[in-house]
């Protein structure tokens, strides 16, 4: 399993597409907001954890389509199922999604205080909503790689597996963002959304692997 | 150890391939599954490899007196394609699988070198030509240790040379007790070999 990590990690390190892609991606959702809502500060202030957020959905789903796709394309996922009796399917999926998480998502928890300074967001504001991504974004890829499983033999699944999984990530956005308003708005808690949050991607480090594994399995023809 | 398959079926896309097939591979000998484009033989491996299911029979593997349905396990499967990461040099591609299926006897090198790549081992895959690559991919049969090799049309794309040096090693893997199921339209250059025909009567 350990191997496994190492040569996803090198993978996504070698194609070097898959780190920039995603944050200068996030980095043009968010260096247009200013412009599209205006000079208003104190807007830019209140809603900029939300779009940090929104912006972090759509970078992280960005590569997700090629999870298993290229394993299918050159033979390895045979191998991959094939090997189930020995490493687990599920904690093959496990890996490969912490794996795609470390290469194409952390770099986006690390980018955005920086874009958070864009949104003229306070310290503790960005410090939160930093938090949260770093705690709330594994469960995307999470549920991105069921749809990445079904969508597996699909030529070009791409699209459709952004619209699979995005209604299916709303519940970590909408707790993402209101812990990161609890940071900063007074009656508005933040541990406890942070600790739904922190739930929510827990649940899915377990079901999502299961359900990617079945939906493999079942894909091989 | 033999491979026994009784009254197997397959099917794709509905229509059935094949059906009632039976036959027993021992240790030490070589079944050739040959027959027309179409008539199943790449099928008829996938379903032994358990990557499809079959649709009807049974296949075991009889270990003395010991039955067990767990045939992936003991298979290494030499499709169409590599299972090589264009991307990562050809010993971090070996080394890979080595860790994943479970260390063997042999080094990455020394399978490599087995195959004739030693010399080009830190190249990226990507850069092989199609005889290097294929090449490439049965040095990974060589790196772990699986007594079941299946293999569909291994030979494509190797030539004279490569073809022989991959009937030696065929050999030698027969000779140490294991078992080799192959696609195949060419001769393999393998000295006793099982033939199942499959598509015959249509």
């Amino acid at each position: 399993m350990g191997a496994l990590f190492v040569r996803e990690v090198r993978l996504g390190l070698r194609s070097g597409a898959g780190i920039l892609i995603g944050v200068l991606f996030f980095l043009a959702v968010i260096a247009v907001v200013p412009f599209g809502v205006g000079p208003d500060l104190k807007l830019l202030a209140r809603i900029g954890a939300a779009m940090l957020w929104i912006g972090a959905l759509l970078a992280t789903l960005l590569g997700l389509d090629r999870l298993f796709q290229a394993d299918r394309d050159d033979g390895s996922l045979d191998l991959l199922i094939m090997a189930s009796e020995r490493h687990l399917l599920t904690l093959t999926v496990l890996v490969k999604c912490l794996a795609h998480w470390t290469v194409s998502v952390l770099p986006l928890v690390v980018a955005s205080p920086l874009l958070g300074l864009f949104m003229n967001m306070e310290p503790a504001a960005i410090g939160a909503t930093t938090a949260t991504l770093l705690v709330g974004t594994p469960a995307i890829t999470l549920i991105g790689a069921v749809g990445a499983a079904v969508a597996v033999s699909l030529p070009r699944g791409g699209l459709l597996v952004s619209v699979i999984v995005l209604p299916l990530t709303v519940p970590v956005l909408i707790f993402g963002v209101s812990a990161s308003y609890g940071a900063v708005e007074d009656p508005a808690p933040f541990l406890a959304p942070f600790l739904i949050l922190a739930a929510i991607t827990l649940f899915f480090a377990v079901l999502g692997p299961l359900a990617a594994a079945a939906a493999l399995k079942s894909s091989a023809d | 150890m033999r491979l026994v398959a009784e009254k197997l079926a397959g099917e794709r896309g509905g229509e059935t391939l094949f059906s009632d097939l039976d036959f027993t591979v021992a240790a030490g000998e070589a079944l050739l599954v040959t027959g027309p484009n179409g008539a199943g033989k790449s099928t008829l491996l996938r379903i032994i490899a358990g990557l499809l299911a079959r649709s009807a029979g049974s296949l075991r593997v009889v270990e003395g007196s010991e039955n067990s349905d767990e045939v992936a396990q003991l298979a290494h499967y030499l499709g169409h394609l590599n299972a090589m990461k264009p991307v990562l040099s050809i010993e971090e591609n070996l080394e890979f699988w080595r860790a994943f299926n479970g260390a063997g006897k042999r080094s990455v090198i020394a399978a490599l070198d087995k195959v004739g790549l030693g010399d080009i081992a830190h190249l990226p895959f990507g850069y092989l030509s199609t005889g290097q690559k294929r090449r490439a991919s049965i040095a990974r049969l060589l790196v772990s240790d699986r007594p079941l090799w299946l293999l569909d049309e291994p030979t494509a794309g190797l030539d004279k040379a490569s073809e022989l040096q991959f009937a030696g090693l065929m050999q030698e893997h027969l000779g140490n007790g294991g078992i080799v199921i192959a696609a195949t339209h060419l001769p393999l250059g393998l000295e006793v070999a099982g033939e199942l025909r499959l598509g015959a009567s249509a």
